[in-house]
């Protein structure tokens, strides 16, 4: 946590689209390291594809988007993809793989970029699910469990290789307060133990408050970035309206 | 005390220390990183067993550069082995980060609460399958209950049945599929034609390959072919569309609102397949004569106008109506198996993979079943 003060993750002039459709214009932020940022506005604002955007899944229309100051979007296919490989990603349905074991999908990422042998695997799987509050559940198929238990599972193998940047997609969609509050505590954990810079697209405002350290407010309208600061205070300072209803549910 | 010396290549990133009296201190000396390779537990353990009086385990980290959860792991492990040993651990000594991240892992974690499979006999395992086939078995007697009855209700107009999309699978389940029949019925023509030239030759009467191709088509051959490629094409599509619809709880979400599925989902794909499947029939017979045709005048020198009439006299009316018999029932087959096992899919992605698997295949052992019986019956009743 020393070197919190560094730049992870820089997004420059970036321009989002669907086709010919523009989705987000000329974004610019950055998240230090450790830090934990929120991606907050209405539904349909573009927050997911900025997020495909961040995570290599979508090329975006323009701009750029710098990791520890090496710009994604301008490398080749392998040094993209050894850049994603420091990225854990928890989708917001979990994605687990429905044919795999719990403990089998936590293994696959170390089976499949380290040198561990099977037992060791094994270890570092029942370590991530113990993390996750989910030790003895190894052997579970997804269909077998709970929605909120399958989001711990999906979020111990996004953390299986212990990423530098987290990223998590509506961690709280679809989870009852009492499993989003853990979701949201283990959030906060994460980056206390692991040191973790976390990226969350979000609009749920409990989780909002919760973990976020900064906040940027994506408005549908402009199409761009209206605000970004620290959550608390930018319902406590900010004089826009369109964000003060957002973090109000409407109320002010 | 005797001061053992450290452990062997395994345990190059380890050194244990005996030297005080029934504390074992591990030291742990360079990277600790799950991309390099860790250290195997099991050979810490191993000198844990040979050591009985040891009381407490400490750590010493000075030495260690970098780590990640490869050593919170081994730590984890280490520690529940010595809970089982009654042996204290010492954790304080350790680094912050990964004090933290065994005290987040080792909380107390939700309980198992799923029962698991416990072993079973041989004789209970063939009583489970028995008891599955059986239960199988009747949710298809249930199923097919509940067509019959979507069915009289359509009839008595008291479903509410969307044409516009019973016209759309219509075109999926007819029009879409003319270029798949149409090749492969053209080859089987062409495949029967040949089969027949090679043994009429001997007798000099390969006029007959006419016969040949035109009863073996009209009669099943047209048919068959026809039914086997909608089990693959349209069978499979009704099992994953309705699975997926299962998956994503489009089904219940149905019946929460009073709709019968078997009326909504099932009624229009059956009968959409069963008005078809004849009427495919009749173009693979058509496509199958003409492929037979083609061979025999091209190759096999046959004039064409006698290749037509003996094709026109050996087909009797008879004979179309076994083909049509054929095929009415293979539509039925396929449908039903489509949409039973469609509707039956649990919900996950390997679920729908099955339901399609197992559409297609009960189909085609139901269509060879079925050929099997009609064509004894028509052999009983001289048709």
């Amino acid at each position: 946590m020393e070197e919190s003060v560094k730049p992870v993750i820089q997004v420059k002039n970036l321009d989002l689209s669907y086709g010919e459709y523009s989705v987000m214009r000329n974004l610019n932020f950055s998240v230090n390291k450790g830090e934990i940022f929120i991606v907050m506005g209405p539904s349909g604002c573009g927050k997911s594809t900025l997020l495909k955007v961040m995570i290599g899944l979508k090329q975006p229309q323009a701009g750029a988007v710098l990791y520890n100051n090496v710009d994604f979007w301008a490398q080749d296919e392998i040094i993209q993809q050894n850049i994603m490989r420091g990225f854990g990603v928890l989708y917001q349905g979990g994605a687990l793989w429905s044919s795999f074991t719990l403990g089998e999908n936590v293994a696959l990422p170390l089976e499949l970029y380290s040198n561990l042998s099977a037992r060791q695997i094994r270890e570092v799987v029942e370590l991530k699910l113990a993390l996750v509050g989910l030790s003895g559940h190894a052997d579970f198929y997804p269909a077998q469990i709970s929605g909120g238990m399958r989001k711990r599972a999906a979020l111990a193998r996004a953390i299986a290789l212990d990423p530098e940047i987290i990223f998590f997609d509506e961690p709280s969609a679809g989870l009852d307060p009492i499993s989003s509050r853990m979701l949201d505590d283990l959030i906060l954990q994460l980056r206390d133990t692991l040191g973790a810079t976390i990226v969350v697209v979000s609009h749920e405002l409990a989780s909002i408050f919760a973990v976020g350290d900064k906040a940027a407010f994506l408005d549908t309208e402009s199409k761009s970035m209206i605000t970004i600061g620290s959550p608390k205070e930018l319902l406590a300072h900010s004089k826009d309206s369109r964000v003060i209803q957002f973090l109000t549910r409407g109320g002010k | 005390m005797v001061n053992k010396p450290a452990l062997d290549t395994a345990l190059e990133n380890i050194i244990l220390d005996y030297s005080v009296s029934k504390t074992l201190r591990i030291k742990f000396k360079g990277n600790w990183l799950i991309a390099t390779g860790l250290p195997k537990i099991n050979e810490v353990i191993a000198q844990l067993s040979k050591s009985s009086d040891i009381q407490q385990l400490s750590f010493d980290a000075s030495g260690m550069k970098e780590w990640d959860s490869g050593l919170v792991a081994f730590l984890f492990h280490l520690i529940r082995e010595c809970e089982h040993r009654d042996i204290k651990v010492d954790l304080l000594t350790l680094p912050s980060g990964v004090q933290k991240l065994l005290t987040l892992a080792l909380k107390v974690n939700e309980k198992v609460n799923l029962e698991k499979n416990e072993k079973q006999s041989f004789l209970e395992k063939v009583a489970d399958k028995v008891l599955k086939y059986l239960d199988g078995a009747l949710s298809l007697l249930n199923f097919l209950g509940e067509i019959a009855v979507a069915f009289v209700r359509l009839i008595t107009g008291r479903v509410y049945f969307r044409w516009d999309e019973f016209m759309v699978i219509l075109q999926r389940c007819g029009a879409d599929a003319l270029f798949l029949i149409s090749l492969i019925s053209v080859l089987v023509g062409i495949i029967l034609a040949f089969i027949g030239a090679n043994q009429l030759k001997l007798l000099g009467a390969q006029i007959f390959i006419a016969n040949i191709v035109g009863i073996g088509m009209v009669r099943v051959m047209g048919a068959m072919m026809a039914s086997i490629l909608m089990a693959g094409r349209t069978g499979a599509s009704f099992a994953a569309e309705l699975g997926l619809m299962q998956t994503n709880e489009e089904i219940d979400a149905l019946q929460t609102l009073g709709v019968s599925p078997v009326e909504f989902l099932v009624l229009p794909r059956i009968l959409a397949l069963v008005i078809m499947m004849p009427l495919l029939t009749l173009y693979a017979d058509l496509m199958g004569i003409i492929g037979g045709f083609i061979i025999s005048i091209s190759l096999l020198g046959l004039n064409p106008v006698e290749y037509w009439q003996h094709t026109q006299s050996s087909i009797s009316l008879n004979n179309v109506w076994v083909g049509l018999t054929h095929s009415f029932v293979f539509g039925i087959i396929i449908a039903v198996a489509g949409c039973f096992r469609g509707m039956q899919c649990k919900r996950s992605a390997v679920a729908v993979g099955e339901a399609t698997t197992s559409a297609v295949v009960s189909a085609i052992i139901s269509i060879v079943v079925a050929t099997a019986i009609i064509t004894y019956v028509c052999q009983v009743l001289g048709v």
